[in-house]
């Protein structure tokens, strides 16, 4: 499946907190602004991946559209890595010739709505249902709490330290003050500022939480043979990979917290049939939920030793102008929380070619985006430049 | 105050619940392998055996990892907080999650022994087993 498949289509809303609108309406404007990008008409659409965490189906879709026989609809499950297991069910309802065009919406009313994440108690998905019996009753009930548990355990293993979380945080705010759509374009932060701001839940301060924000983003997915007659140069699909994490209960009950071996599992993939290794990404987006997300996948995707997390995301490495440019839209940390839609955006801009000159990387071939869900899922998406 | 969120027992796990009610700490043990296994569920992941049995186990164990909460993000906790939630690994292997009392808040950390408790929560059905750091015993000369 290699190169089969292409984005050729972003589109996005604005990133806001507070909002009168629905969800439906968002995904709507987002995705009507993906097909205008990729030059495509709403009856080019034969498939449709409506976003689980979103709570949407693609009723919502088929009507305000007006698409008829619609051929392949999917919803992954899979918390916050529903996003990229999206596209790999593009890719591959496109590679086996039921779909030609597929649309992926997603977004919430993050900050409007019971779709916040830090009421997600009030709400809880299926996936919790050992939680809901044996975890609410104990307190564990907010996914700061449940993350904030496998940050603690790295940690003791390997000394990470809130500071280098800090670090982290500053420099993805530092990318954000680099880009107007983002949340926090205009509010510069510091390591100070970081370790002075309030904890949530030890060790997550506030500035190590992702924004909760209203907005959708969306993308159009088709055959790199026909992206080659679209609007936009198109980004070649060049791997994707996506492991469930075991036994997927509960953050709590994973073999060893402070890992992530669906992301692992994931990116052996997604470099496999890319026929990849992380030596050849030039830049990288992970969807952060947390700040401590970014050390665990790095260490998962093999760009530095597992342990040693903490100092690669500490240094310059990661910061526009290092070798692996992390988040230079600004993340979920201080651009917006999509749903990881948009880390795949930027990587598609930063390919194109498309982003502004102050944080464009320059001469960048290869992206990688990577999206941890849930308690342990994982999706991983290289995407290359066509050439 | 609004309470804390309590469980709905489905037939998989009414045992445990009722185990607990009488201070007995119990998990599924695999009738084939002898395996212990938490949370419930059908099978036997090891050897997929449907046959089991609610095992006493003896509720002491270690924390594995921790996180003090600042926010309460349900309103049973609102005047509870900071607390802490511990994971434990019980000395048979199994983990489970517990929040500490509050006077345990600052000196948890990994690694520590803990032993189960049980609570019987006022106004419902339910005894929560919940776990509590040991008291390290004291050594001559100690104040």
């Amino acid at each position: 499946m290699r190169d089969a498949c292409a984005v050729v289509g972003i589109g996005h809303t604005a990133y806001t907190r507070g909002t009168d609108r629905s969800v439906v309406d968002l995904h709507l404007e987002a995705s009507r602004r993906a097909l205008t990008d990729a030059g495509l008409q709403a009856a080019d659409v034969d498939g449709i991946v409506p976003s689980s965490v979103a709570d949407r189906v693609v009723e919502d879709f088929i009507r305000n559209l007006g698409i008829r026989n619609l051929g392949f609809s999917s919803t992954p499950h899979a918390g916050g890595s529903s996003f990229g297991m999206g596209i790999q069910d593009a890719c591959m309802a496109i590679h086996a010739g039921v779909a030609s065009c597929v649309l992926l919406p997603a977004g919430r009313l993050g900050y409007s709505s019971w779709q916040r994440a830090s009421r997600i108690a009030e709400n809880p998905n299926p996936a919790m249902v050992d939680m809901i019996e044996f975890e609410f009753p104990m307190g564990n009930v907010g996914p700061a709490m449940w993350f904030a548990q496998q940050a603690r355990r790295h940690m003791h293993l390997y000394g990470t330290t809130s500071e280098q979380l800090g670090r982290l945080a500053v420099t993805i705010r530092r990318h954000a003050n680099l880009n107007p759509q983002a949340l926090m374009y205009g509010k510069t932060l510091t390591l100070e500022d970081h370790q002075a701001s309030r904890l949530i839940v030890d060790p997550f301060r506030l500035f190590d939480c992702s924004l909760e924000t209203d907005g959708a983003a969306a993308i159009v997915v088709t055959s790199t043979e026909r992206a080659k007659d679209l609007r936009q140069p198109p980004v070649l699909i060049s791997g994707v990979g996506t492991a469930f994490g075991y036994p997927g209960t509960s953050v709590t009950q994973s073999e060893e917290l402070s890992e992530l071996p669906g992301i692992r599992e994931a990116g052996r993939r997604a470099f496999t049939m890319a026929a990849a290794t992380p030596a050849d990404i030039d830049v990288i987006a992970v969807h952060e939920g947390f700040s401590f997300f970014v050390v665990a996948c790095l260490e998962a995707l093999g760009f530095c030793p597992v342990g040693e997390g903490g100092p690669f995301v500490a240094s310059d490495e990661i910061a526009l102008g290092g070798d692996l440019p992390l988040n230079t839209h600004g993340g979920a940390l201080s651009e917006a929380h999509v749903s990881g839609a948009n880390h795949v955006i930027e990587i598609v801009k930063q390919l194109r070619g498309a982003v502004e000159p102050d944080r464009q990387v320059e001469g960048c071939e290869t992206g990688l985006v990577a999206n941890e869900g849930n308690f342990g899922n994982g999706a991983v998406v290289v995407l290359r430049r066509s050439r | 105050m609004t309470g804390r969120p309590m469980p709905s027992p489905s037939p998989l796990t009414a045992g445990f619940w009722e185990a607990a009610r009488h201070h007995q700490l119990v998990v599924q043990r695999c009738s084939s392998c002898g395996r212990f296994r938490h949370y419930p569920q059908h099978l036997c992941p090891y050897c997929l055996d449907d046959g089991w049995t609610w095992a006493p186990v003896r509720g002491t164990g270690s924390v594995y990892s921790y996180a003090v909460t600042h926010r309460a993000f349900h309103p049973a906790w609102t005047d509870r907080v900071p607390y802490a939630v511990v994971t434990v690994t019980l000395d048979e292997g199994v983990r489970m999650v517990s929040d500490l009392d509050p006077r345990d808040t600052a000196r948890v950390a990994v690694g520590l022994p803990v032993q189960v408790y049980f609570e019987e929560v006022a106004g419902t059905d339910f005894t929560l087993p919940r776990f509590r750091l040991v008291e390290p015993v004291p050594l001559p000369g100690d104040d």
